[in-house]
C-alpha cells in the first residue's frame, strides 16, 4: 500500500478546516463510486449540523437507490412506498408542525409514479422541503427509461434513444411545480464541482429556512450522474450530463419568495 | 520552495477511488493509487503534497466524505 503523504505537522487539530459532519453515521453508503446521491446526503447533513436541528428533523425517504438513505443520516427518517413521500411528510408535517419535514427522492420516485403526491403537496402548499434527485432514469433498477429521460437519450428500455413520437416527451416537474402557488422556493442545482456544491448547500439551507416561514413548499432539484446506468465513468458522466442534461434541465433558481425568476 | 499551506488526509479504506477529486484540485495534487485498498479501489492520495493550500476543493466533491482537510492559519 501506498505510503500517505500526509504533511503531519500541517495536520493537526487547530488547522482542521474540512471533515465528514456527525449527522452522516460511519456506516460506508452503498452507492456506485463518483454517484451524487452521496454528495447531496452529505450537504443536507452538514446544513442539518450547521442549522443545530439534528433532533427537529425528520427525513422522508423513496424508493430507488437511495432507499436506505436513513442508514446514512443520524436523523429520525421514515420509508414511505414508492412515491407517496410527500403524502406521508404532508401526515407528519401536520401532526408535528415544529418540526422540519424533508423528503429525498429520484426522478423514477418523484416524477412518475409519485406526480400525483408531488403535484398536489405543491399545490395545497404543504409546508415541507422537497430533495429531488434527477439523473434522467431509473437507477436502482438497471437505467430504465424514467419521465425525465432526455429526447435521443439512451436507457435499458430506450436502446437506441428515446424516440418521442412513440415515448412522449420528457416531464420538468420543477418548471410545472414552481407555476403552482402553493410553492415558496423553487431551484436547480447540482453537486459535480466544488463551486456547485458550494451553491446547492446555500439552496439546501434557504429550503430548510423556509419551514419557519409557513409559507409553502420548497423543492430543490439537484441534477446528478447515474453513471452505472448510463455506462460512463464517473467523470465522463458528469461531463456528458453538463453537455446533455444541463441544456434541457438550467441550473438556477425559478421561484424564489414566492416570486417566479424565470 | 513554496509553503506549504494545506494537507489532506483520505480514508483510504472508505476511498472509492471514483477519481472526482483530482480534477477540481486546482493545484493538482491529488492521484489514484497503483495500489488497491482491501475493496479493490484506486485510493486517492497526495502525489504532490507540497502544493496542497487547505482549499477544501477535492473535499466538497467527494460523494463518500472521506477527504478530512487542514490548512495552516497564517
Ligand atoms: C410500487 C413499486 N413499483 C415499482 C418498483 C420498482 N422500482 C424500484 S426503484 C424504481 C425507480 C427508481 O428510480 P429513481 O426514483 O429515479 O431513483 P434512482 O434509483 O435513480 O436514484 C422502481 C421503478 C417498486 N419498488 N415499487
Ligand atoms: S445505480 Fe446510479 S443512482 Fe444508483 S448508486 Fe449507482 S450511480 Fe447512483
Ligand atoms: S485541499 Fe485543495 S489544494 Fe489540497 S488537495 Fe484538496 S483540492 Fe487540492
Ligand atoms: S472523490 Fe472521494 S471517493 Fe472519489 S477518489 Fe476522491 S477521495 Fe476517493
Amino acid at each position: 500500500m501506498a505510503e500517505q503523504t500526509v504533511n503531519k505537522d500541517i495536520a493537526k487539530e487547530e488547522n482542521l478546516v474540512f471533515k465528514k459532519t456527525s449527522v452522516l453515521t460511519d456506516k460506508v453508503m452503498h452507492y456506485c463510486p463518483g454517484c451524487g446521491h452521496g454528495t447531496a446526503h452529505r450537504l443536507i447533513a452538514e446544513v442539518i449540523e450547521e442549522m443545530n436541528i439534528q433532533s427537529e428533523c425528520i427525513g422522508i425517504t423513496p424508493v430507488g437507490c437511495s432507499v436506505l438513505m436513513y442508514n446514512y443520516l443520524d436523523v429520525d427518517m421514515q420509508e414511505a412506498a414508492h412515491g407517496r413521500a410527500p403524502a406521508l411528510a404532508t401526515a407528519v408535517k401536520r401532526l408535528m408542525p415544529e418540526k422540519f419535514v424533508f423528503t429525498y427522492q429520484g426522478d423514477g420516485d418523484l416524477a412518475a409514479i409519485g406526480t400525483a403526491e408531488t403535484i398536489h403537496a405543491a399545490n395545497r402548499g404543504e409546508n415541507i422541503t422537497i430533495f429531488f434527485i434527477n439523473n434522467g432514469i431509473y437507477g436502482m433498477t438497471g437505467g430504465q427509461m424514467a419521465p425525465t429521460t432526455l429526447p435521443n437519450m439512451k436507457s435499458s428500455t430506450s436502446p437506441y434513444g428515446r424516440d418521442v413520437k412513440m415515448m412522449g416527451n420528457p416531464l420538468k416537474m420543477t418548471e410545472l411545480v414552481a407555476q403552482l402557488p402553493g410553492t415558496y422556493y423553487v431551484t436547480r442545482q447540482a453537486v459535480h464541482t466544488p463551486k456547485d456544491v458550494r451553491k446547492a448547500k446555500k439552496a439546501i439551507r434557504k429550503a430548510f429556512e423556509n419551514q419557519k416561514l409557513e409559507r409553502g413548499l420548497s423543492l430543490v432539484e439537484i441534477v446528478s450522474n447515474c453513471n452505472s446506468g448510463w455506462k460512463m465513468t464517473p467523470l465522463q458522466a458528469n461531463e456528458w450530463m453538463v453537455e446533455n442534461m444541463f441544456p434541457f434541465y438550467p441550473m438556477g433558481d425559478l421561484k424564489v419568495d414566492g416570486e417566479m425568476v424565470k | 520552495m513554496a509553503k506549504v499551506k494545506g494537507t489532506i488526509v483520505v480514508d483510504i479504506e472508505r476511498c472509492k477511488g471514483c477519481g472526482l477529486c483530482p480534477p477540481a484540485c486546482p493545484t493538482n495534487v491529488i492521484s489514484l493509487a497503483k495500489e488497491v485498498n482491501a475493496k479493490g479501489f484506486h485510493y486517492a492520495y497526495m502525489a504532490n503534497p507540497d502544493e496542497c493550500t487547505g482549499c477544501v476543493n477535492c473535499a466538497l466533491v467527494c460523494p463518500d466524505a472521506v477527504i478530512t482537510v487542514y490548512r495552516k492559519k497564517n
